[in-house]
């Protein structure tokens, strides 16, 4: 008989440490006082939860939405517009800087917008997947960017973090805590459902969707659910942003942010635990090394992604591992 | 004899082209119907409708005499109906126990489970490696699909199949791409399992098709130009002419 320590597999312990890396190197770099790393990992933190959720669907579920901002724009508005109102006046029925109630209107709104879009986007396959859920996403910012009220295209400055029992959102310890605790538990959320039955069936319809349908699944249902479930998912990574930043604005939700999201997921490793997280990391940190030597890091960016994308299939889990990451 | 499947003047034309052309069969109850024909003589369509991957123009397909022309594939999966794939399609990253299992998952209630790991139910696995014994496949269970033979992947293709609890079979050309003891050892599985379930078997092997089937019909352009035993079949002057007589 095993141990769990030894039947752990290779990929296990590169996530296990990059865990730990993560739950420790910020809040020490903060704790050294140099509270820039902990933020710049909020932000890594938050963007690695949407990231996970998105890989469920793109990495697991063969869904290549180019859509998936549109939820952290959603989460993002479910918390700045209630705290916009409790300061200003107006809509009472919303006004609101509780916590809870943000989350339920953050995680309400995304499951609808999820359910409706995802029904119709996933009638459709392949290219015409991804550019209906691009379009869908537009709908939100060109939406969002019409709301003069918030600010319109500017967007609009939260006046008050969320309030929470037992959790000060204006500690940015406790931020990042809060982020890092929402990554865990996303991350074995995703790792119980692609395992389960559901998952088994949603792993399977991606490369063989006939086959599973004469197997007697409604491959479609289990697509939706799964859509449903990312959506939700990243709909709480945009309340958290929301809080994080104190801002938010229409170019959260734009299809540029949304094929960030795209990349980290295939930079990181499509259809891995893990790689989705290096992903975000990795994303992030480069990008903040690029763009504080050059205007122009977009170029170097988009170059080191092809790069990956033609030599590293697997993604940089993959490279770690030496093959393609586990099943 | 009762029949389970009744097909009654199926049409479907892609383009001008009338790939299936006022198809008209019974296929009985515990029988193994085979159902022969040249090349582009319409075979595939024809199963792709039975299976419900492709909808008809006109026509009706009764299953158990209910009308089950319009119902989506998965449904027809559920009444008891399933088809294996001529071109393996079989999860190949996966081990042969996991592609069996999500067949016995599939009559295992809803499947709209997201805690517990499949790979951990025992009833789902246990009820997997009954059928891989079934097949002859038990030793090979916990392999990785891809590393197993092309004659196994079809067996495999057909526990699958088995695996649903299906009643009626549609079997798209087992046989194919098999070699001499291959395909001697799929011609005696079949043989067993003939009799226990309702087989509609696509073949272009004609020793197997002889040696396994109770009727067989005779597809040529889209239509059935003959239905019979292999011996009457092997009689038919317009069988002879249209098809074997180009043997």
């Amino acid at each position: 008989m095993k141990t769990p320590l030894q039947a752990m597999t290779k990929t296990g312990w590169i996530t296990a440490a990059v865990l730990l890396l993560l739950g420790v190197v910020p809040p020490l770099l903060m704790w050294m006082g140099n509270e820039f790393y902990l933020l710049l990992s909020t932000r890594l933190v938050i963007l690695a939860v949407a990231a996970v959720s998105l890989n469920l669907i793109l990495g697991y579920g063969g869904m290549a939405s180019f859509g998936h901002a549109a939820f952290i724009g959603i989460g993002a508005y479910a918390m700045g517009i209630p705290v916009y109102h409790e300061f200003y006046g107006g809509a009472e029925a919303i006004a609101s800087t509780n916590g809870w109630f943000q989350i339920g209107l953050a995680v309400g709104a995304s499951a609808l917008f999820a359910l409706i879009t995802g029904a119709i986007s996933l009638r459709t396959k392949g290219v015409y997947f991804i550019m209906i859920t691009m379009a869908f996403a537009q709908m939100v910012f060109y939406l969002f960017q019409s709301l003069d009220e918030y600010g319109g295209d500017d967007g609009l400055v939260i006046e008050m973090r969320s309030e929470l029992p037992w959790i000060n959102l204006d500690d940015p310890l406790q931020m990042y805590f809060l982020a890092f605790g929402t990554l865990l538990v996303t991350m074995l959320l995703v790792h119980l459902i692609v395992n389960s039955r559901f998952g088994m069936v949603l792993r399977v319809a991606k490369g063989n969707d006939e086959r599973v349908v004469t197997l007697g699944y409604n491959t479609y249902l289990y697509r939706l659910t799964a859509y449903v479930i990312a959506g939700v998912i990243a709909g709480f990574a945009g309340w958290m942003m929301a809080n994080f930043s104190s801002f938010i604005s229409p170019s959260m939700t734009g299809w540029t942010r949304s094929g960030d999201l795209m990349f980290m997921v295939i930079l990181g490793g499509t259809a891995t635990a893990l790689g989705p997280v290096l992903g975000a990391a990795a994303f992030v940190l480069i990008e903040e090394a690029l763009s504080s030597v050059t205007v122009y890091w977009n170029l170097p960016f988009g170059l080191m992604l092809i790069g990956v994308v033609l030599f590293a299939r697997g993604g940089l889990l993959g490279m770690l591992h030496g093959r393609r990451g586990d099943k | 004899m009762s029949s389970l499947l009744q097909v009654r003047d199926l049409r479907k034309s892609f383009g001008g082209v009338a790939a299936t052309d006022g198809v008209t069969l019974d296929i009985h109850k515990g029988e193994l119907h085979a159902i022969i024909g040249p090349n582009g003589a319409g075979k595939t369509t024809l199963i792709a409708q039975l299976s419900g991957a492709l909808r008809p123009d006109s026509g009706v397909i009764l299953y158990n005499g209910a009308n089950i022309t319009r119902r989506p594939p998965h449904r027809r999966a559920r009444l008891g109906i399933t088809r294996s794939f001529q071109i393996t399609s079989l999860v190949m990253e996966m081990s042969v126990l996991d592609n069996v299992a999500l067949a016995v998952q599939a009559r295992d209630g809803h499947s709209f489970r997201f805690i517990r790991a499949a790979r951990k139910i025992a009833h789902l696995r246990e009820r997997a490696r009954e059928t891989l014994r079934e097949v002859g496949l038990e030793t090979r269970a916990d392999a990785p699909t891809a590393e197993l033979s092309h004659g196994e992947h079809r067996q495999l293709e057909i526990a699958v199949a088995l695996a649903t609890g299906a009643e009626m079979m549609l079997l798209d050309e087992p046989m194919a791409g098999l070699g001499g003891t291959d395909s001697a050892r799929m011609i005696d599985f079949l043989k067993r399992l003939k009799g226990t379930r309702t087989i509609l078997l696509i073949e272009h092997d004609m020793d197997a098709v002889f040696a396994l089937a109770d009727r067989i019909s005779v597809l040529v352009y889209g239509r059935i130009i003959a239905t019979g035993s292999p011996d009457e079949i092997r009689g038919n002057a317009d069988v002879r002419h249209a098809y074997l007589g180009e043997e």
